[in-house]
């Protein structure tokens, strides 16, 4: 099945990720052996944006904000959808006016399902069941 | 060919049905108010029939679908129809047990629906990426399912546990996909069986066999990839295990029989799957032997029933793939009606689980012990239960291909599955109860699963022909290599009805 230039045929590929490694391990060390170090307890901390950093990244976070990341992830493709379909919606004509109307009325669907069980009521006391 | 008709919607029927009431279930549920979801239950219950009653109309309508990635022919048909079976008495099973352990959420029938459309997918489908997407469907159904009971931490434990494992079994398999699409060229079954036939197979094609083989094998829990299944199984619901340990095992095992008849020689994996089939009767039985635990023992006993149906595909040939077809089937039926008892007797948050817990059931009451009796009747292999019938066709198949030495240890292992099952029998009919709570009362939808898993276990055992005429006409398409475009058989009569479960 497999004739012998097969292999040979990646070897650049090899080579090319054998450079990189190889690239960017001398550039780490080198600027550690070179490179003059002062350490502050301020340089130390984990950098989060420039606020001080509180607690760990271990903490528990409401299921809620998961939820919305989510949806919003959802919503998000659904308009970059929109926008290709808005440029040649003359050319399409009736029929991607048609086909976008069906897209929109599943992803209504899939709102109309979150609405009713509450996932976009930020105030909604979590339901405890069993 | 290249358009799209009426025929190809047909040969999609049962999955089209599942999800459309799968659909119809979620979008339903959020409209009620709190408390029982039963409605949705019935609901998805009349999906799961006119699934399996899609499955018999696929029948006269035999043939690739869907540009080819969809094959209905006899084999798919029969899973076509016991998948669902499954799934139905699963879900009357679950009427009375989300409203035991207070869960109200439709939701949970909408999954089952989904899963099981999956499952009848990966039976049909003969594209391996078809077959992935499939796999996925069911698996992150089911990966949701097991963690239903969501107070209980063993639940989350399950389920958690199920879906790290599984998928990275699925990336198993889906490197395999993309190992045997570098050797031939193409994911498509027909194709990768062209492509091969004939020409030696280079060591692609073993590593991707190989690496699908694991994949699948996490799916099925056979032996070295069973680790998973005792703690899965114990977490998660009842009925859900009873799904899980049997629907997604048929359909992997369905896809495993295409996949390993499509890509290699038997003789080349034959010494793997012995292994395989060795290792998992012995690994499930011995483990089961020690279990206190009446769901923990039953998850090892599925591990060496999927070692009985490896002895099958180690016979290789017709006769084998019928065997193994018949085991799916038998051990359907069985499994899912011990697990229905299981279900009912846990009671709420599942307390009695324990062999113990089972002492006096037999006077405590009567439906349970004596259903609960047939079903391990069964998985012992007793005459006159689809257990016996199942066991006595795979050994069969496997005298003829000379397997003598699996055959022994196969029957050695039966005999040591005896112990444990026999012990739950004995704990039933005599003991004394321990527990002092009298058993809640069985109500019709549980006795109505019960009794249905027990008319299928029987009707295997005492009338096995026409479900076995099934499987061997699903072998025989099977056989007949994946290109054949439509395998109608001679005798339509013949191939039709598999009255399996219902």
């Amino acid at each position: 099945m497999l004739d012998n230039n097969y292999f040979i045929r990646y070897l650049p590929l090899l080579i090319q990720v054998g450079v990189g490694i190889a690239l960017a391990a001398v550039m780490v060390t080198l600027s550690h052996l070179l490179g003059k170090h002062k350490w502050t307890p301020a340089k130390n901390s984990p950098y989060e944006c420039g606020i001080t950093p509180t607690g760990d990244a271990q903490g528990r976070f409401s299921v809620k904000f998961y939820m919305v990341a989510m949806l919003f992830i959802l919503f998000d493709v659904e308009a970059v959808f929109l926008y290709p379909w808005a440029v040649i919606a003359r050319k399409l004509g009736m029929f991607g006016f048609w086909e976008m109307l069906v897209y929109i009325g599943l992803v209504l669907v899939g709102f109309f399902y979150i609405w009713k069980k509450g996932m976009i009521d930020w105030n909604k006391p979590e339901r405890n069941e069993a | 060919m290249n358009s799209i008709g009426y025929n190809d919607y047909i040969r999609i029927l049962p999955e089209l049905v599942l999800t459309f009431f799968g659909i119809l279930v979620m979008l339903i549920d959020p409209l009620l108010g709190r408390g029982s979801r039963k409605g949705l239950g019935i609901l998805s219950l009349t999906g799961s029939f006119l699934a399996m009653a899609a499955g018999f109309y696929q029948i006269n309508f035999h043939g690739p679908a869907w540009f080819g990635m969809v094959q209905v022919d006899s084999f798919s048909i029969f899973f076509h129809i016991l998948i669902p079976c499954i799934s139905a008495i699963c879900i009357l099973a679950s009427l009375e047990y989300l409203d035991q352990q207070n869960i109200h959420s439709g939701e949970y029938y909408g999954l089952i629906l989904f899963g099981t459309a999956g499952m009848v997918l990966m039976t049909s489908a003969v594209e391996l990426v078809l077959i992935f997407i499939a796999l996925e469907i069911s698996s992150i159904s089911t990966y949701i399912l097991a963690g239903y009971r969501r107070s209980s931490a063993a639940g989350t434990e399950s389920s958690i546990k199920y879906f790290l494992l599984g998928s990275f079994a699925t990336a198993f398999f889906l490197y395999g996909v993309a190992m045997i699409f570098g050797a031939t060229g193409s994911t498509s079954i027909p194709e990768i069986y062209k492509a091969l036939n004939g020409a030696t197979s280079g060591a692609l094609v073993y590593i991707a066999v190989a690496l699908m083989l694991i994949g699948l094998g996490f799916k099925v829990a056979f032996a070295p990839f069973h680790v998973w299944t005792p703690d899965v199984y114990e977490g998660a619901p009842a009925p859900v295990v009873a799904l899980m340990s049997t629907g997604p095992k048929a359909a992997a095992f369905a896809v495993l029989l295409r996949v390993l008849f499509a890509t290699a020689v038997p003789n080349d994996w034959i010494w793997l799957i012995w292994i395989a089939a060795a290792l998992s009767m012995t690994l499930g039985n011995f483990g089961a032997l020690i279990q206190n635990n009446v769901k923990r023992m039953l998850a090892y006993s599925s591990i060496a029933h999927a070692g009985y149906i490896l002895v099958a595909f180690a016979a290789g040939r017709e006769i084998g793939m019928a065997a193994a077809i018949f085991y799916t089937a038998s051990y359907a039926a069985m499994n899912v009606g011990a697990f229905a008892v299981v279900s009912h007797f846990g009671g709420t948050g599942e307390r009695y689980i324990d062999i113990e817990d089972y002492a006096g059931l037999g006077k405590r009451s009567p439906l349970l012990a004596f259903t609960l009796t047939i079903f391990l009747l069964s998985l012992i292999g007793i005459p006159l239960t689809g257990g016996f019938f199942a066991k006595y066709y795979v050994f069969n198949a496997a005298l003829h291909s000379n397997l003598v030495w699996l055959t022994i240890i196969g029957v050695v292992n039966s005999a040591v599955a005896a112990y444990y099952y026999l012990r739950l029998i004995v704990m039933m009919y005599m003991r004394e109860a321990t527990v002092d709570a009298p058993p809640e009362r069985v109500s019709p939808s549980m006795a109505l699963a019960l009794v249905l898993a027990a008319i299928g276990t029987i009707y295997l055992g005492v009338l096995p022909g026409y479900v076995l005429d099934s499987a061997h006409h699903g072998a025989q398409a099977l056989k007949a290599g994946p290109f054949s475009k439509t395998v109608q058989p001679a005798n339509n009569a013949n191939a039709a009805p598999v009255q399996t479960l219902k």
